[in-house]
């Protein structure tokens, strides 16, 4: 079987991303247009599941494309994914932004903040990263169990073997919980280093 | 107890169902019964369960339609485009981007949902993945103006013999067999034929991939607009030619209308183009209305009203009546209509004078579904002065500009 990262997508190939990139550096309205359509529901998607408010959603979706329109040269295509990158730096600005408004209702950003931070953080790296599964893979776990079937009747329905929704699931699954690890060591990383910083100030 | 190597890989490949909560009772038992026993099993048990925990989250919230051109406006501002879209292209790039919007959304289910889609001559009935088939078989018309390959596969000669072929491509002039088609049906036969090919060729793909398929093309036909044209290249659609920036327009009409009609059938809602882009379409269907109204008379030639032909006074038709259309809502503004002339192309110049013989005030999004034979023309509410002959007429004149 091939094995395609979570974030391979048909409209995210290297190659399509550097094209994008050097169009956008060329300033063509299209390109814009051709990158929102692409990420604007990841970009948005996270940012709302994150600041779980609909205006506050919109203006980083703004902010975050605005960033790359104008600074297109700022994505290193040797670093990862334009897709990637872009929900790396939605998912920071959203929880810098979630981070100040609890500050700013709590005037102190102690620990159960901080844990729902991360919680709302996780769960939103994690949404992601099931929009980002290869499309079989999506399908099978959401026909599977958004809709409650079992797995026979979900390899009827997508008209495939009981072996190889079987294997689907548990490679969906399996690809979630390494990022799931990834995230929460990310965030342990993270947090250590926060604390660093509230403690200096 | 001991399990052979070929009952733990056999547990042990259920694990993802298990997780999910997907395996029949029977099996799941059987299944934790190993776990107690098999450790490796069990810590992957535990790893998948976790990660199948995160599945269980909130919906995203819905991104509204109109941010994408907020979106776009203020990058737009804060840095202008060097190549920028016309336009005449931007109400085709918004709509395509709606209907993609919504078709990422459908769910297996969804994509077998049966669209309706009305025109003046009858109702198709589609997939969703039909519909996409339909438009891009149209829009491959642009496609092939602008010097990109056509989406549609060679005709009956290649090795795919589609079955429900319909009409020989080759012979667009032959009267379809069907008796209650329109004697205008002949004219739509080259895109219900290209449709038809089309469909048939994306038959046995998952409709995420005809989709993905639909939708580059959409973004190459603007693409390749924005680079290489102005506006002036003339696409030919089999039973009329017209420049490309109507083309165009003709183009987001027809997204527009038959992504309602999906919207409809899976019971989503679907907001109508943004004024500016209504208006461009309100525009193009009163240009066409001249041909629409030479189409109605000689179907109907009862229809036409008191003044059967034009008045013969020697103008060649230049002196004719006018109708003044206002349209108000979001798209609001004034166009005339020459009732008896078919030179509407050069509206610019001025109409020729003479006072109107009727007004008809209408709701822009309401002209443009007449114009696609959504609605009924003796049910719409118009406000009306002057001769009500010559605005029944109009009225029903605008949905012979709907095609298959």
């Amino acid at each position: 079987m091939a094995a395609p990262g979570p974030m391979a997508t048909p409209g995210s190939t290297p190659r399509w991303d550097e094209q994008l990139q050097r169009r956008l550096a060329r300033g063509e309205e299209t390109a814009l247009g051709e990158l929102y359509d692409q990420l604007a529901p990841m970009v948005h998607g996270l940012a709302g599941r994150i600041l779980a408010d609909q205006a506050a959603a919109a203006q980083l979706t703004r902010e975050i494309f605005v960033h790359v329109w104008e600074h297109p040269e700022a994505f290193d295509p040797a670093q990862g994914s334009l897709r990637s990158w872009l929900g790396a730096l939605t998912h920071r600005r959203a929880v810098d932004r979630l981070r100040l408004r609890r500050a700013a209702e709590l005037h102190a950003p102690d620990g159960p903040a901080e844990d729902e931070i991360r919680e709302v953080a996780t769960a939103a790296r994690m949404q992601y990263v099931v929009d980002s599964l290869p499309q079989s893979l999506r399908e099978t776990i959401a026909v599977t169990y958004y809709d409650g079937r079992t797995y026979q009747e979900t390899a009827r329905r997508l008209g495939i073997s009981e072996q190889a929704a079987k294997q689907r699931m548990r490679l969906g699954l399996e690809l979630l919980a390494t990022e799931l690890a990834e995230e929460r060591a990310r965030q342990c990383a993270a947090h250590a280093g926060g604390e660093d910083g509230d403690g200096g100030t | 107890m001991t399990t052979t190597e070929e009952q733990h890989d056999a547990l042990r490949s259920l694990l993802g169902a298990w997780a999910l909560g997907a395996c029949p009772r029977p099996e799941a038992a059987e299944l934790e019964l190993h776990l107690r026993a098999c450790s490796e099993c069990a810590e992957e048990a535990a790893r998948l369960r976790e990660a199948a925990g995160w599945l269980a989250v909130d919906e995203p919230l819905d991104q509204p339609g109109s941010l994408r051109q907020q979106v776009l406006d203020w990058c737009l501002a804060r840095r202008p485009a060097e190549l920028p879209v016309p336009a005449w292209g931007l109400p085709y790039s918004a709509e395509t981007a709606k209907l993609d919007a919504l078709l990422r959304d459908l769910g297996p289910e969804e994509w077998q949902e049966v669209v309706e889609l009305p025109w003046h001559g009858g109702t198709e009935y589609l997939r969703p993945a039909e519909v996409l088939c339909h438009l891009a078989a149209v829009d491959g018309y642009l496609a092939l103006a602008l010097g990109l390959p056509d989406p549609v596969p060679a005709g009956p000669g290649g090795a795919v013999a589609p079955a429900e072929r319909r009409v020989p491509p080759q012979e667009p002039a032959a009267v379809p067999s069907a008796p209650r088609v329109p004697p205008q049906g002949g004219r739509f036969a080259g895109i219900t034929e290209r449709s038809a090919r089309l469909a048939a060729d994306q038959a046995g793909r998952p409709p995420q991939s005809v989709r993905a398929r639909w939708r580059r093309q959409t973004h190459e036909l603007v693409r390749t607009a924005v680079l290489a044209s102005q506006g002036n290249t003339p696409v030919d659609y089999g039973f009329a030619t017209v420049p490309l920036r109507d083309a165009f327009v003709d183009r987001a009409f027809e997204c527009y209308v038959h992504g309602e009609d999906v919207a409809r059938a899976v019971a989503y809602p679907y907001a109508p183009p943004a004024p500016q882009h209504l208006r461009q379409m309100v525009d193009l269907a009163v240009r066409m209305l001249p041909h629409a109204l030479a189409g109605l008379r000689a179907a109907r030639p009862e229809h036409a009203g008191a003044p059967a032909a034009p008045p013969a006074d020697g103008r060649d038709g230049r002196g004719g009546r006018l109708l003044r259309l206002v349209i108000d809502g979001p798209a609001a503004g004034e166009w005339l209509i020459p009732l008896d002339g078919t030179a509407p192309d050069d509206r610019q110049s001025g109409p020729p004078g003479g006072e109107p013989v009727a007004s008809m005030v209408l709701d822009g999004l309401e002209f443009c579904q007449l114009a696609a034979a959504h609605r009924d023309p003796d049910r719409l509410p118009v406000g009306e002065h002057g001769d009500r002959a010559a605005i029944r007429e109009v009225l029903h004149a605008l949905p012979l500009l709907s095609r298959p």
